[in-house]
């Protein structure tokens, strides 16, 4: 029998050599699986791994769909440190789009981007009221917050569904479920770049980025808040002895998640779609819960976890376009990439000895 | 004559060795016991006893050594190895499924095959010859801990054992409870039953057992007749060195009092929890309080309450100096100098994956809150408690592997300095122990015990919860027991004997256990 022991230091150079290692795996088994499907294994491994590259313009969408992946996946960090379960960001992503963009709608011609500021606020609390609901449910009444979070991704789904095809439907859509364009002051511009013009869809939400990873890294590290979080995930009891209530921090931390899942929308919506369209969101909610997790729920990890994620995600889709490999194989290619990486990650804190089975 | 004494041997291990990485539990361990006879294995927590006795159960494998029964070499490859070779045991983690009956729970661990109305007839009778009172019948649920162990013995009886482990048979026990024991395995080892008993109770040991194997750091230090030697001596071949006695100062004359409960009520949270009835105590600086009793009669919930984690329905259920403090949380009252010392030092005094600077944070963090500052209140954090830990680690001898050690890099005694340190050197007027001593050796213990003496003495008031009765007695001024979340009278502890103790702990649990004790 296999089992797994501790090891009693963590290799400082494998730190940096496992995930190299973890990818160089993954390579071998995508050369492996490309072939045997009797696609052209050299090609597909290029495809997935370096088109994402190939272009300045491609890089820069690396950055574009890792966007929401990581404030989301900040978010979700601090839910998880505390053991919080909250596998809805997707719900609260689209509540967030949902809300900010029906306040938009209000102002049609509104050109100034105070309009996008009030949007990031209603967006935040669009995502905090839909992740209010298994906060409360939890605190009160001890309701599973996994289950309750995880159904409202679904009725969120379908409540946005229902608004962009019923009340909010613009009239001249010609019966496509599509709002009204969003105004001038609600949408998030491209980064115009002197001499070169625009770099793909690189637009102002990154900015978010830049100013998200240094705060939660505050947050967690030098704040009281953030000491409670670690303390209540790691020992709840620690966390009554100390006076800490449990309660009140489940609700911060499921407000807080929510709602940045809820600003994920706004830029989403706003950079990408200018409109409220039946769907917003295409699994980023979910994806970032492996992003938050890949990142070692630590700030600078899911940076690095985002953009990993985001880069696969989009050489899958060049694959797909390019070569028509369906898309469950490329599934099947991401699936086992995150396999290695996380045996990668448990490998550098367990060995592995052999055991007589008694 | 020596081929006599080898026929009287029924269980010979030699060199018996077995480490877990680089730790060695066990090291050329030999003990051989005879026919009939009752052998202790005695040791400090960590010695390698239950190591050893699951080796021979077969729940371990030796890295080497061989293990001969009736002078036949022997492999023991799995408990149901053992049980085909005459060994028995009893844990001391029952291992019994409480949804389950008593005669199912027998018939799982049975090796035979037998008719369930054959099983239970079997149970009856076993249990009317030995005394074991059981009905084969009920749920295991509904059994006190006694009457679980019991269950054991029974299930260990049926398959005719030469040789019964018993793994600290009495720390779950009342002292009746210990007699009708004793009584049972004194009549089992003159039936020819030998019976290897694990314990670190002395008194114990000198009373049942006719030799005695004393196991320290993994070696087998020494084997003495139980019936020449002494606690005394037992104690100091255990430890190693010679025990210091703690210094008991009798000059107390402060009457002030300090901390007193009154018809203190609170009703179980959840189906395992108990519920406090009408609790009264009253404490005055300089004294030890000591309250008895077996665990799971409400102690816990008594330290919630008495250390705020769970507020009371009343402000005055709870006073200090006179000021009802009953409605004030944990931090509130730390302020106000009263400092609770919980049973669980990991996971509950201190998180194990953080450092100690961050452990110590975890209790001071209030100190370094501003009252009109918002701002910098939002940005306090473990650094700022960095130089009051490092103090914490210097005055109480604290051993770190480096400077600022994660808590679960400690040992258990060393962890229990810091937890000690942390919470004196906020000064407080009230401490609050409960099971300060549980789980480390005796030499920790000695030293904690003597530093709650010391508090005592220094005239701080000192409540300790605690099932170790030679403690309660040892340390306290005054004392009293909780059974089934009730509280006893307070007495002077000169005007009370263990066995009163006993009778108080053991009283009215529930009255089926009370009629079956003869």
């Amino acid at each position: 029998m296999f089992t797994f022991v501790p090891r009693d230091k963590v290799s400082k150079n494998w730190v940096i050599l496992g995930p190299l290692v973890s990818i160089i795996f993954t390579i071998l088994f995508g050369l492996l699986i490309f072939t045997f499907l009797g696609y052209d294994p050299l090609e597909t491994l290029y495809q997935v791994f370096m088109s994402p590259f190939s272009r300045v313009d491609r890089i820069s969408d690396i950055f574009v769909k890792a966007c929401p992946l990581i404030i989301i996946g900040c978010g979700l960090m601090l839910c998880f440190r505390a053991n919080i379960w909250n596998i809805g960001a997707e719900g609260q992503f689209i509540m967030g789009a949902l809300l900010a963009g029906s306040f938009a709608l209000m102002f049609p011609d509104v050109e100034t981007k105070i309009l996008l500021l009030f949007m990031f606020l209603v967006g935040f609390i669009g995502g905090a009221i839909w992740a209010f609901i298994p906060a409360i449910l939890k605190t009160r009444l001890n309701v599973n917050e996994i289950l309750v979070s995880l159904m409202l991704v679904y009725v969120a789904m379908l409540f946005i569904d229902f608004i962009v095809r019923g009340p909010l439907r613009d009239p001249m859509s010609f019966g496509f479920p599509l709002t009204k364009p969003y105004p001038e002051g609600a949408l998030i511009n491209k980064i115009p770049f002197p001499g070169i013009g625009y770099l793909g869809q690189l637009h102002y939400g990154i900015l978010l980025i830049v100013l998200l990873i240094p705060l939660s890294w505050i947050f967690i590290n030098k704040t009281l808040g953030g000491f409670k979080i670690t303390v209540l995930g790691s020992a709840p009891k620690a966390a009554k002895f100390a006076g800490f209530k449990e309660n009140s921090i489940t609700m911060t931390v499921l407000l807080l998640s929510g709602g940045l899942a809820g600003i994920a929308g706004v830029v989403e919506v706003s950079a990408n779609m200018g409109q409220l369209q039946p769907e917003v969101s295409f699994g980023y909610g979910f994806t970032a819960i492996i992003v938050a997790f890949l990142g070692r729920l630590n700030p600078i990890g899911i940076l690095f976890a985002g953009i990993t994620i985001a880069t696969v995600k989009l050489g899958a889709d060049n694959a797909q376009m390019t070569m028509g490999i369906p898309k469950v194989v490329t599934g099947l290619f991401e699936g086992i990439l995150l396999f290695f990486l996380l045996t990668g990650e448990t490998l550098q804190k367990y060995q592995i000895k052999w055991k007589r089975f008694k | 004559m020596a081929n006599r004494k080898e026929l009287d041997i029924l269980f010979k291990a030699s060199k018996i060795n077995k480490s877990f990485g680089d730790f060695q539990a066990n090291i050329d361990i030999d003990i051989s016991i005879k026919k009939g006879e009752i052998h202790a294995l005695l040791g400090e927590n960590g010695a390698g006893k239950s190591t050893l006795v699951k080796i021979f159960y077969g729940v371990l494998k030796p890295d080497s050594g061989t293990i001969e029964i009736n002078n036949q070499l022997v492999s023991i490859s799995s408990p149901k190895s053992a049980r085909t070779n005459g060994v028995g045991m009893v844990f001391q983690h029952f291992s019994l499924f409480p949804a389950l009956t008593v005669a199912e729970n027998i018939l799982i661990a049975l090796d035979q095959k037998i008719s369930f109305q054959r099983l239970i007839s079997d149970i009856r009778k076993l249990s009317k010859e030995w005394d074991l009172f059981i009905d084969p019948l009920r749920l295991i649920s509904d059994l006190s801990v006694g009457e679980r162990q019991r269950v054991e013995i029974i299930r260990c009886l049926m398959q005719n054992p030469k040789l019964l482990i018993m793994d600290e048979p009495t720390s779950v026990l009342t002292p009746q409870e210990i007699e009708n024991l004793f009584k049972i395995l004194k009549r089992l080892s003159k039936s020819g039953c030998s019976i290897l008993y694990i314990s670190h109770k002395l008194e114990e040991i000198i009373e049942l057992a006719n030799q005695v194997t004393i196991l320290k750091s993994g070696r087998c230090v020494s084997t003495l007749n139980a019936k020449t030697t002494s606690t005394k001596e037992l104690a100091e071949t255990m430890v190693g060195k010679k025990i210091t006695k703690l210094k008991k100062n009798n000059i107390k004359n402060n009457k002030t009092v300090a901390f007193e409960v009154k018809n203190l009520n609170k009703i179980k949270d959840n189906d395992f929890g108990i519920t406090l009835k009408n609790i009264n105590l009253k404490i005055n600086y300089g004294e030890i309080l000591g309250i008895a009793g077996i665990a799971g009669n409400g102690q816990n919930e008594l330290m919630e309450v008495l250390s705020g984690e769970v507020i009371c329905n009343n402000d005055n259920e709870i006073l200090l100096e006179n000021v009802p403090i009953g409605q004030k949380n944990i931090t509130l009252r730390r302020k106000l100098g009263i400092e609770p010392i919980p049973e669980e030092r990991t996971l509950h005094a201190t998180v194990p994956n953080l450092a100690l600077n961050q452990n110590t944070f975890l209790t001071y963090y209030y100190k370094y809150k501003n009252r009109n500052n918002f701002f910098s209140n939002f940005f306090i954090s473990p650094q700022h408690s960095s130089e009051e830990s490092i103090k914490i680690i210097k005055d109480n001898d604290v051993r770190c592997p480096e400077p600022n050690p994660l808590a679960n890099q400690l040992s258990g005694g060393n962890l229990q300095k810091f937890i000690l340190g942390r919470s004196m050197a906020n000064n407080p007027k009230v401490a609050i122990f409960s099971q300060p001593t549980w789980g480390v050796d005796i030499g920790a213990a000695t030293s904690i015990r003597q530093k709650l003496l010391n508090l005592s003495q220094k005239g701080k008031a000192v409540i300790l919860i605690s099932q170790d009765l030679e403690e309660i007695f040892e340390l306290s001024d005054k004392v009293c027991v909780i059974n089934n979340g009730v509280l006893s009278d307070i007495l002077p502890v000169n005007e009370m004997s263990a066995s009163d103790v006993g009778l108080l702990m053991g009283a009215n649990i529930n009255n089926n256990t009370k009629s079956e004790v003869s």
